[in-house]
């Protein structure tokens, strides 16, 4: 009794309890981006593909899941079976293999397509040898036009609509153009015909694949987009497969209303509204800091307006949606929208949802942060060293920007970096202000004016809302929102790395710890 | 062998501290005319009257060291002369403060301009977070000079003035919080000098330094009057003694004895003096 008491006394039990306490909160991190992680990266590793009967007859597809009395077969296939996922009764199902010819083709329509195949044909005839063998000769050209025609479509024939379209705005406010507009029309009818000759040449080389039960699907071999042939394959094979996978979900466009593909775009989108938010942040929550903390008289009011906003912090997202949609998209867009781009109304051009409104929205989201930790920087920088740039001479606006404000710099940059945080993880209001579900261009690109402030654009944060709620083939999705969160995650982590060394490569020029 | 090709490698040692007998005064500083005039000044600090009827004269290129214990008034009345005490609320000051014939607070006067006249060096060595060379430079950038060649030239007379050229010449571009603090407080009185003061105002310079950074500056001091003239405020009798010509002794806000430094530590005329530097009180 007594020695429990002295336990207690000495302060041990707060140091266990506290130390407890930290190592629980890491315990449930760690767990978080842990089952984040397994469940997303797991998904692409090519698993065996197995075949079996059941009541219904043969079936061929990978396990994804186990019960007591069931097993859940992914079987593909979605334009023969209507659904990709199928619980089959252990009671029901024969003896299982794996058989070596079963491949999973990825393709650009419908999900994959699991099964073996068949033949290869040219024009409706088929091709002699092995299939395989042909497949594997003939896949490089075939992906290389499409290729071509993707970057047809996109690039040329969008860059001709674009132009025709500025064109015919242009033609409203003056006459005397229709010999350009025509000029236009024609190279724009002429890239389609190419197109067309393109599609007609791709299509020429088809693929016919057979499902388990026996079905047939003809397709071209242009929108085969991978071919996995799981069970045929090493450890090598597969890492191969599993690393294209990956850099395909990375790097490339998503496709099939966002349950297949990448998500490049929301990387891209994330990645610049956030850059786009510090970006105005920074110099808001540093103007108002410093106006409070050196030129405001420090008094009631200032008190008050400080409480007002902390308060802000803790204001709901959604509120500053309505807000951002309300005074920026609404008050300012149609503003600017009426006084400068007038011809092209009523289709909007900045009166409707956009990057930069989104990022505005969360720079006022945010900028409370930026402001309580630059007061606390300014704070902080010794009175001894704005003597000293007094004393020589220096003006006391001279001595905020060569002294303080450099002084203060790491711990503004912390503000920053708690912002990001914030600001990265919000989606209640980016869908009020400018995110959608697929946004046909990137707001930043290689037409004129490159930075396009007004467009659209796509987030990971409302990527894993739209793909996990908004997906009409729920169970397939589910992949592709744990490995969305799980980028989100290193999003912010990359942002926030990248802002820590600026600070500690700062604090390392001002003499190290001096802060 | 050996021995005969070492000793021909041993130079004499550089930067050895030197225990220097400063004279006590030259007698040209006795023929000097004034340069700073304090002249009946009181300060108030809100309702608390810090400095009383203060009437001081300091000669140019003399270093008069201001003594007394500790709240007597000394850093105040340092602050009077560039005017740092504006920088603090309700301060109001009576009296006037001349240089040459100038009255600095007469409301025409451009406080900025005085303060360059005005170099000042802190009790303790605040550098800027900033390189070496920035913290020379300082002064003359927000002056806005901007050739390199200027820059250059000030910062190497100054470094080299304060006796520190040597030993961070090649290291210009590192910051000046890596440096010691003898070395820091070295570069303080560098980046005042750099803007070619008239005055260089000291407050207890060396009370944070060790006795061999403390010697350091106490040569440097002798030497820099040469080309200033200083006031400095120190807690140490025994630096008053060797480094000033002049001293005034403060007692609670008043200026109880003032003269040559040597008079006053041999043969001082009010009793208060004799406790306080024999060490009876303070
Ligand atoms: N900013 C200030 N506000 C109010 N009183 C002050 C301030 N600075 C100094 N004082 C007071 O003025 C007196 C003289 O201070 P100071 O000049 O710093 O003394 P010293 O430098 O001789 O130790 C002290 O009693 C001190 O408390
Ligand atoms: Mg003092």
């Amino acid at each position: 009794m007594m020695n429990v008491r002295e336990w207690w006394r000495r302060g041990s039990a707060l140091i266990w309890f506290s130390g407890a306490t930290l190592g629980f909160s890491l315990l449930m991190i760690l767990g978080l981006v842990g089952y984040i992680g397994a469940k997303g990266l797991g998904f692409f590793w090519p698993g065996a593909i197995v075949a079996s009967t059941t009541a219904q007859g043969p079936i061929l597809g990978e396990i994804t899941g186990q019960e007591a009395d069931k097993i859940q077969f992914h079987v593909g296939n979605r334009d023969l079976f209507g659904q990709d996922y199928r619980w089959v009764p252990r009671a029901e199902l024969g003896p299982l293999s794996t058989p070596a010819d079963a491949v999973v083709v990825e393709r650009l329509e419908y999900g994959p397509f699991i099964g073996r195949i068949r033949s290869l044909e040219k024009d409706g005839q088929v091709l002699p040898g092995d299939p395989m063998e042909t497949l594997r000769r003939l896949r490089p050209a075939a992906l290389a036009m499409s290729r071509h025609i993707r970057d047809l479509d996109k690039v040329e024939i969008g860059g001709l609509n674009r132009k025709m379209e500025d064109l015919r705005l242009e033609m409203k406010a003056r006459p005397g153009l229709e010999a350009r507009m025509a000029a236009l029309k024609a190279r724009y009818d002429a890239a389609e015909a190419r197109l067309e000759v393109l599609r007609a040449q791709a299509a020429s080389v088809t693929v016919t694949l057979e499902a388990a039960d026996g079905q047939t699907k003809t397709l071209p071999l242009a929108s085969v987009v991978r071919l996995v042939p799981s069970n045929a394959l090493g450890v090598a094979g597969k890492m191969g497969a599993y690393l294209s996978r990956l850099w395909e979900f990375v790097a490339d466009d998503p496709r099939e209303s966002n349950t297949e593909g990448g998500i490049f775009p929301a990387i891209f989108g994330t990645v610049m509204m956030v850059l786009l938010m510090s970006v105005l942040v920074v110099p808001l929550g540093v103007l108002a800091a410093l106006y409070m903390r050196e030129y405001a008289r420090q008094g009631l009011l200032l008190r008050t307006l400080r409480i007002a906003v902390n308060n802000l912090a803790g204001v709901p997202s959604i509120v500053f949606g309505v807000f951002g949609l309300g005074f920026f998209v609404y008050f300012v867009g149609g503003g600017i929208d009426r006084l400068f781009f007038a011809e092209k109304l009523p289709a909007p051009t900045f009166g409707t949802g956009g990057i930069l409104w989104a990022a505005l929205t969360l720079a006022l989201l945010t900028v409370p942060v930026v402001i309580v930790a630059t007061e606390e920087a300014l704070a902080a920088v010794p009175r001894s060293q704005r003597e000293a740039s007094l004393a020589l001479g220096a003006t006391r606006w001279q001595t905020l920007w060569n002294v303080v404000i450099p002084g203060a710099m790491p711990g503004i940059l912390t503000g920053l970096i708690l912002a990001m945080a914030r600001g990265a993880g919000e989606v209640a209001p980016l869908m009020l202000t400018g995110v959608v579900k697929l946004a046909p261009s990137m707001p930043l690109d290689g037409t004129f004016p490159f930075l396009h402030l007004d467009r659209k654009f796509m987030h990971l944060g409302f990527h894993i809302y739209d793909v996990g709620f908004q997906s009409p083939n729920s169970e397939a999705a589910k992949p592709m929102v744990f490995m969305t969160a799980l980028l989100l995650l290193l999003v912010v982590v990359v942002l926030n790395l990248f802002a820590l060394r600026l600070r500690s490569r700062l604090r390392a020029r001002m003499g190290g710890g001096a802060f | 062998m050996q021995a005969g090709d070492t000793m021909t490698d041993v130079e004499p040692r550089q930067g050895a501290p030197r225990k220097t007998e400063v004279p006590l005064t030259d007698t040209a500083v006795l023929s000097a005319k004034p340069l700073l005039h304090i002249e009946d000044v009181s300060l108030f600090y809100g309702p608390k009257q810090a400095l009383f009827n203060i009437d001081l004269e300091v000669r140019e290129h003399s270093v008069m060291s201001l003594i007394g214990p500790s709240g007597c008034g000394k850093s105040t009345l340092l602050r009077c002369i560039n005017r740092m005490n504006d920088l603090i609320p309700n301060v109001r000051i009576q009296g006037s403060v001349k240089v040459g014939d100038d009255d600095i607070y007469d409301p025409a006067v451009d406080v900025i301009n005085l303060r360059k006249r005005m170099g000042m060096v802190f009790q303790k060595s605040n550098p800027f977070p900033k390189s070496i060379y920035e913290n020379v430079a300082y002064g003359l950038r927000i002056q806005g000079v901007k050739d390199r060649a200027v820059l250059d030239e000030a910062v190497e007379r100054s470094l080299i003035a304060s006796g520190l050229w040597d030993e961070v010449k090649d290291r210009l571009k590192e910051s000046g919080l890596g440096l010691s603090g003898g070395q820091q407080q070295r570069l303080c009185i560098a980046r005042a000098m750099a803007v070619r003061p008239e005055v260089l105002l000291m407050d207890e310079p060396c009370s944070a330094l060790d006795p061999l950074a403390t010697s350091r500056i106490e040569e440097l001091i002798f030497e820099l009057k040469r080309d200033y003239t200083i006031v400095i405020v120190t807690h140490n009798m025994q630096q008053a003694a060797r480094v000033s010509d002049f001293t005034a002794f403060f007692w609670m806000g008043k200026l109880i004895e003032t003269g040559l430094t040597e008079m006053l530590f041999t043969n001082p005329r009010v009793r208060m003096t004799e406790d306080y530097i024999s060490g009876r009180f303070g």
